[in-house]
């Protein structure tokens, strides 16, 4: 083994914001982008050129990048990051603010996942998704996420006999998780028939196994304890976190994501067990994806995600809390922003700021993301654990 | 067992026309390697000098070893079906007019994992035998069947969608006074062509080969005189709109080349009939047909020509009439581009020398006009846009890829 990692010692993660979701929006990611800095801004009650650093996640801030943005708010940072990693971006953004802030490269950083949605901003991302969804997947009935994630569900299903309704049993938690948050896109609860009879979309794939596009933004700052601590802003630290690309690039199919590579390095770092998370954000693009991330997590065997659950009350007030603000599923997904969500829902919770219910006496949660789906696979997956400041 | 094919009912004036609608059209310059083996109806990806992994999608470096050395490479085309979807809904126009559609990736003998396009048969966990075909933007995809032939299979409506089965299509054969013209006919019947129609020029020649055409069922013959532009437009008005693949059969060959036999009459003669009469066709078949790609199961689908191989390479020994077939060549790429966004594709067959009387000096092998036919139907099933025909074209193929100077210099006939 190489050179032992540094911990996350003196981190701080504080001022959740979320802009409000639309279905569509008229404004641009730049607009999402400058309205999440003014909320950061306002969270910590600190001043524009304060923030010395930001890392920028959006699929639609083209054809600027972060730099241009700078211009575009009037910023001077000395330390800028662009992260196109999708879903996984949240953490990953996570990982390299706390890493600049031990080193002093930055004070603090704005971390922000933000995408508008026009008409055809959808279809547009994914009909240039990358090279090889153009030339080996679009083409083939241009079904978008939707075709790939219907391949490995019902690879899954049929690997594991895992059924609907144990998908169901997901969805149906989250919804209910949702019903209390004002900027969740769902605003109805969902039943089992529902669920189960649904328009397809892409057998098996029905529509509450998708996440519906919108407009928005999820945003947090990073710096180090003694800041948080002088601004007096309430915040989470962090224990650990994992990254990885590309993992098991020989799986025929993918039935399982880099967590389950990094798994031991992340309950590791931290020093704590699954057994000693209170609540799980998981990357919910489809329900089947975070099934994969429960048992490469460790919290159950692969495969043995429906007979975990069964017993279990996957809201916020029940023994098993996933996607505790509803998640994607149920709030809808803002781009890039789905990404910073588990991060900001998991400040929320640990901070006692959450806009739905709160999971009581929370000490440690485990947020983990999902990305990129290039070809036949989502190829970037990480992870984080954090505990109450 | 596939679905059988619904029988094309006559059309309802007042129903909406489907518009031609394209697949999407964006590849890579990489991807574009697989239209190249595609229509040739090769199932070829690309194979690492270095380490011979098998890469797919189509890359510039290796995965496995980082060569760039990567060549296209025959692979085996067996699999196993992994996992399936039927989409209800598509982002995309095409799609959309044709839902559902079922996909699967399919985990190939040769290694990669591949996204296909499914024929209705295959079944999860199964083998299954894939192939290259072109969609109806022109790019290639890959399709797969079940591994043993389904009773049926050419009738699968979504995979028709990728190939241009006569099966209920009409056809016009331009020229039916040749034998060419006969065996074309009888070789569309046998595939299941719902009509027939058969052209013929200069009305006061008899010739045998019409006269059998006349017997056959389901066809019928029409005056047209590729050289005759109102001939041609006076045919479109009447049948156009019937026309679902377009067979250019007409051909005018004299021996001689330029200083041997200067000759523009028939030079002219050849340039009548092979250059501007594909023109003429193209001008007044070739709109309708495009606006009719999108008809139905059974809409407009392909326009063949039957060129010579010496379109590739001149022939001395038959100069000028190489010279023409080159210009029928060129101008049929033309028409492909064109034709392209009604989804009609141009086939194109290359042939050698026809056991005909016309080619009483070419020495053998010389193509018999029924064997002609044979690849051309068969060509229209598995949706290839270039196919040498015979012995001697598949040989100037070869040479003109190996050293295009060396046939240049050598060719004889």
């Amino acid at each position: 083994m190489s050179k032992k990692r540094q911990n996350y010692k003196g981190i701080a993660i504080c001022a959740p914001v979320t802009i409000p979701y639309s279905h569509y929006s008229l404004r641009s990611a730049q607009w999402f982008c400058g309205r999440s800095v003014a909320a950061l801004i306002e969270a910590a009650q600190i001043k524009k050129k304060d923030l010395d650093g930001f890392c920028i996640s959006s699929f639609t801030l083209a054809p600027d990048s972060a730099v241009g943005l700078m211009q575009h708010i009037g910023a001077s940072p000395r330390w800028l990051d662009h992260i196109p990693m999708g879903g996984a971006s949240g953490v990953v953004a996570l990982r390299r603010a706390a890493r600049a802030i031990q080193a002093g490269d930055a004070e603090i950083i704005a971390c922000i996942g933000a995408d508008t949605n026009h008409v055809d901003t959808f279809r547009n991302t994914i009909a240039t998704f990358s090279q090889f969804a153009n030339d080996a997947v679009y083409p083939y009935g241009s079904g978008g996420p939707n075709s790939s994630f219907a391949f490995l569900t019902d690879y899954y299903m049929r690997e594991y006999g895992t059924t609907r309704k144990d998908f169901g049993k997901l969805c149906i938690a989250q919804r209910e998780n949702a019903l209390p948050v004002a900027h969740a896109m769902m605003k109805k609860p969902l039943t089992m028939e529902e669920y189960l009879n649904a328009r397809p979309i892409a057998e098996p794939i029905r529509l509450f196994d998708c996440v519906m596009p919108c407009a928005g933004a999820e945003a947090y700052l990073v710096m180090s304890e003694e800041k948080a601590k002088f601004l007096k802003i309430p915040y989470v630290t962090l224990l650990s976190t994992i990254e990885r690309h590309n993992a098991f690039p020989d799986d025929p199919i993918q039935f399982r994501g880099g967590w389950a590579l990094d798994v031991d390095e992340l309950y590791g770092q931290a020093g704590v067990d699954p057994t000693d998370i209170d609540f799980l954000q998981a990357y919910d693009d489809y329900p089947v994806i975070c099934f994969m991330q429960i048992e490469d997590l460790g919290f159950c065997e692969k495969g043995g995600v429906s007979n975990f659950i069964k017993d279990k009350n996957l809201t916020a007030k029940g023994d098993f809390p996933i996607n505790t603000s509803g998640g994607q599923l149920s709030g809808g997904q803002a781009g890039a922003g789905g990404g910073y969500l588990g991060v900001v829902e998991t400040i929320r919770q640990l901070t006692g700021q959450t806009h739905g219910h709160r999971v009581e006496n929370a000490q440690y949660g485990l947020v983990s993301c999902f990305g990129m789906i290039n070809y036949d696979r989502g190829l970037c997956t990480s992870a984080a654990i954090m505990a109450r400041g | 067992m596939t679905t059988i094919l619904p029988t094309p009912k006559k059309k309802d004036p007042i129903q909406r026309t489907r518009k031609p609608s394209m697949p999407p059209g964006n590849r890579s310059r990489e991807a574009q390697g697989l239209a190249a083996m595609a229509t040739s109806g090769r199932f070829a990806l690309q194979v690492c000098n270095h380490c011979t992994k098998v890469q797919y999608p189509p890359r510039q470096v290796c995965s496995e070893c980082l060569s760039d050395q990567l060549a296209w490479q025959d692979v085996r085309t067996g699999g196993k079906l992994l996992a399936e979807t039927t989409l209800q809904h598509s982002n995309d126009v095409y799609f959309r007019d044709r839902l559902p559609w079922r996909l699967g990736i399919v985990v190939a003998d040769a290694g990669p994992s591949i996204v296909a396009h499914l024929a209705e048969d295959c079944i999860q966990g199964k083998r299954v035998r894939m192939s290259l075909a072109i969609d109806r933007a022109g790019n290639a995809v890959v399709i797969a069947k079940p591994e043993k032939l389904s009773p049926g299979e050419e009738d699968d409506m979504q995979l028709r969608e990728m190939a241009f089965d006569p099966k209920n299509r009409r056809v016009l054969i331009v020229n039916g006074k040749t034998e060419l013209g006969y065996r074309l006919a009888e070789a569309f019947l046998k595939a299941g062509a719902r009509n027939i129609f058969v052209g013929h020029a200069e009305p006061w020649r008899t010739s045998t080969h019409l006269e059998a055409i006349k017997k056959l069922d389901k066809t019928t013959i029409y005056p047209l005189d590729v050289t005759d532009t109102e001939s041609v437009k006076e045919l479109a008005a009447m049948i156009g709109d019937k026309v679902e693949i377009m067979v250019n059969n007409s051909y005018h060959l004299r021996m001689g080349g330029v200083l041997d036999r200067f000759d523009i009459n028939t030079a002219h003669d050849e340039m009548e009939i092979h250059y501007h009469g594909l023109m003429r066709l193209a001008g007044f078949f070739g709109p309708v047909m495009r606006s009719r790609g999108a008809d139905g199961h059974h809409g407009a689908a392909a326009w063949v020509n039957i060129l010579s191989a010496y379109a590739l390479v001149n022939n001395s020994a038959l100069g000028t009439y190489s010279a023409s077939q080159a210009a029928a060549l060129s101008l049929s790429q033309c028409l492909r581009d064109e034709l392209k966004n009604g989804g009609v594709r141009v086939v194109n067959s290359f042939i050698g020398p026809i056991e005909d009387e016309w080619h009483q000096l070419a020495p053998p092998p010389k193509l018999v006009p029924a064997t002609i036919a044979k690849r051309i139907v068969e060509a229209l099933k598995r949706g290839l846009e270039d196919v040498p025909i015979g012995a001697v074209a598949e040989e100037i193929i070869q040479r003109l890829a190996e050293n295009p100077k060396e046939i240049e210099r050598t060719i004889k006939l």
